[in-house]
């Protein structure tokens, strides 16, 4: 029975690391359900703005305050769960901080000892941003796309942090030995003050629930990320390193269109000729997307990466004079939509059926889609690197080539260019006569 | 009428057998906006006082499709490009200047992948070279001591990271420049992209052009300048919204330039 706390701590591991691995597959079955794009070019471009946009958060301090505090949270998060690695090894066998038999306790001692000093200072930013979120209640995380659940979303991955690192704390605090050698208790030690009427067992108690609550409460994070905003700490590497790397102006130029105009444009190409032998069974390319499985792949991972943060949408000039276009909308509906598909297929022994619903009607409107001018603003302030512009150009495009959805004046512009070559209908033969006026 | 500016077309040059060094795109506000023409002309006074070698396509230009990819209509965008494209191949033009961002951004990002591929530079770029190669003389100084503020349009900035060229061409013009809160990277978007110029704004509290001349206001400008014929449409209707039109000129940085030549 002494093996008792190793079983049950490797099944607890087991099954929270093997949920967690299930749910990936899940999000990358999902995400492969978007088209495929070439995204071979400019390796070393793409590595650099990995490192320097994920890792360096160098778009997030941009904004001074959160900036910092984020890059506080963010590098507390990484370098406390070193800690991590001691208690797995410590619950799979039996030992007790083990770390102090292979390292010298001055070494240990300045390792813990950072762990507790960042552990208090996350604590601090999470408090800061709690009162951001919930007192000072900033615009961007009170706009209507932030319903109650991505509300609740981002409080709760705060009360996780705070729980955390609380417990990571008292677990030192009650930890007699540790204390005794007094090294590495550089917060701790205020908190063990507290526990000083306590008994030495009461204090082992207290210790080993921390330490069980404290692992249990990691797992249990990992398996919310799926569910959560907070996917961003792990796929913010790949989004900004497949995130667009040309000059931000530049839309792709649809390659199902060139065929085409290539052959109305070619003198010698016969257009009522039969299809060659074996490719009439070829379905005839949808422009644009309509749904969720129209957009590439991309774009689909940019919906499950998108914090939620708002930064776009309180750039966005069409947001921010009152229209009802919102970047981080399109970005909340269409991971939504992504959702609900990737779990109608689960449903359907791995084939989706037809549900009646469609991201373009009955997630993002034609009014949201047309109010947008093209601006860049919330390309260039998602510090992720998602490109919101680029599923609003994709869905404009269905509307106007597969639906003729355009408002009345975008068709009276656009029949003028078809007929003489400018959005207004003046004659191209005049196009030089600015020139003596 | 005005002088007669010296205009050449590709078509005359190649029937004396010659290659100018460079296109100017004019582009369709350019060519039919009546506020647009006159920054046409400006930009074509000062590409004459520095003898550039330059021509037009002139009846043979046609829209870049820009405007109509935005809308959403790929297969128009790309019928204009490959005419476009025929014809600036024929005439084997390897540079273009344009004063309009919007062609700018597509002919240099969109036009490659069809097979139009060019140098090309927006006009605020190409005065500043004429500027710093001394083709043009430093200005006199009516503008000295004026207050001008400066809007950077979306696809010159964001789009294509264009930010200091139109700032040094400015400084020129020996006046105080004052940045808006939003600027460069952060300026806010005049409104008319993405074909909004040619429809009505969606349902709101304000339209965007008037948020963005606010920004202008803020810092008391004598002059709005801008490098993009939209854009300039955009905020010459704030002011006029705002009831400052009789304080307050939107120029752009061609019309400054010239304008301080005395052109
Ligand atoms: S590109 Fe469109 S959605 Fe993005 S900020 Fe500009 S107007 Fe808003
Ligand atoms: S798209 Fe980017 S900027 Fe917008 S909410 Fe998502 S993460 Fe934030």
């Amino acid at each position: 029975m002494a093996y008792l706390p190793n079983i049950i701590f490797a099944i607890i591991l087991i099954a929270g690391i093997g949920y967690f691995v299930k749910n990936v597959k899940t999000l990358a079955r999902n995400i492969r359900l978007g088209k495929d794009v070439d995204v071979s070019d400019n390796k070393s471009q793409r590595w650099k703005n990995m490192a320097m946009i994920a890792l360096g958060q160098s778009k997030l301090v941009r904004r001074p305050i959160s900036g910092f505090l984020h890059v506080v949270v963010y590098i507390g998060f990484i370098i406390i769960n070193l800690e991590v690695l001691e208690i797995i090894i410590d619950g799979l066998f039996g030992t007790h901080r083990v770390g102090l038999s292979v390292l010298p306790i001055s070494v240990y001692g300045g390792l813990i000892g950072s762990f507790e000093v960042l552990a208090c200072l996350v604590f601090i930013s999470v408090v800061i941003f709690w009162i951001r979120r919930n007192v000072i209640k900033l615009k961007r995380f009170w706009s209507s796309e932030m319903t109650s659940w991505p509300k609740n979303d981002g409080n709760f991955i705060l009360y996780f942090e705070m729980v955390l690192m609380t417990l990571f704390l008292i677990m030192n605090a009650t930890d007699v030995h540790f204390q005794s050698l007094d090294a590495g208790n550089t917060v701790s030690q205020y908190i063990a003050s507290w526990f000083s009427d306590f008994s030495e067992n009461t204090l082992h108690i207290i210790e080993r629930a921390s330490w069980w609550i404290h692992i249990i409460g990691i797992l249990v994070f990992l398996n919310y990320l799926y569910f959560s905003k907070h996917l961003h700490i792990l796929l913010a590497f790949p989004n900004t390193f497949y995130g667009k790397v040309k000059p931000k102006g530049t839309l792709d130029n649809l390659e199902a269109v060139t065929k085409e105009v290539k052959m109305m444009m070619d003198p010698n190409a016969d257009l009522f000729a039969a299809p060659a032998e074996g490719v009439e069974d070829e379905e005839p390319a949808k422009f644009g997307a309509s749904d969720v499985q129209d957009l590439n792949w991309v774009q689909l991972l940019n919906a499950y990466t998108c914090t939620e943060c708002g930064r776009c949408t309180s750039a966005c000039p069409a947001n921010l004079t009152g229209k009802k276009l919102s970047p981080r909308k399109i970005m909340m509906d269409t991971r939504d939509r992504l959702e609900e598909v990737g779990k109608n297929i689960d449903a359907n022994n791995g084939e989706f059926v037809d549900d009646g619903k469609q991201l373009l009607g009955d997630y993002i409107t034609n009014e949201e889609l047309w109010a947008c001018t093209t601006c860049n603003a919330c390309v260039e302030e998602c510090p992720v690197s998602i490109d919101p512009l680029s599923i609003i150009l994709e869905m404009r495009r269905y509307l106007v080539m597969e639906q003729s959805a355009a408002p009345t004046e975008l068709n009276n512009m656009m029949t003028n260019i078809e007929n003489n070559g400018a959005p207004w209908p003046y004659n191209q033969m005049d196009r030089l006569n600015w020139k003596d006026e | 009428m005005s002088e007669s500016l010296n205009v050449p077309t590709m078509a005359d040059f190649m029937a004396q057998g010659k290659q100018p060094e460079i296109l100017f795109w004019v582009g369709s506000a350019g060519s039919f906006d009546d506020r647009a023409k006159k920054i046409t002309r400006a930009f074509v006074k000062l590409l004459n006082k520095a003898n550039v070698d330059f021509a037009v396509l002139g009846t043979e230009e046609s829209c870049t499709g820009d405007v109509a990819k935005r809308a959403g209509n790929e297969f128009l965008f790309q019928m204009q490009a490959v005419t476009n494209i025929e014809v600036l191949n024929a005439y084997e033009v390897k540079k273009i200047v344009t004063c309009d961002p919007h062609s700018f951004n597509c002919l240099k990002n969109e036009y490659p992948s069809l097979g139009g591929n060019y140098e090309v530079i927006h006009h605020t770029q190409f005065i500043k070279q004429l500027i710093d190669s001394g083709q043009l003389k430093t200005a006199n100084n009516l503008y000295k001591g004026k207050r001008i503020t400066y809007h950077d349009p979306c696809y010159l900035g964001r789009a294509n990271n264009e930010y200091d060229a139109p700032r040094d061409v400015l400084k020129e013009t020996q006046a105080n420049i004052f940045e808006m809160k939003r600027h460069k990277g952060t300026a806010l978007c005049c409104g008319a992209g993405g074909a909004q110029m040619f429809k009505e704004p969606e349902k709101g509290d304000m339209d965007i052009n008037v948020l963005r001349t606010e920004d202008a206001l803020e810092t008391k400008p004598d002059i709005i300048a801008t490098g993009c014929p939209y854009c300039n449409t955009m905020m010459t209707d704030g002011v006029k919204a705002k009831e400052k039109e009789a304080d307050i000129e939107v120029l752009d940085i061609a019309e400054l330039i010239a304008n301080a030549q005395g052109l």
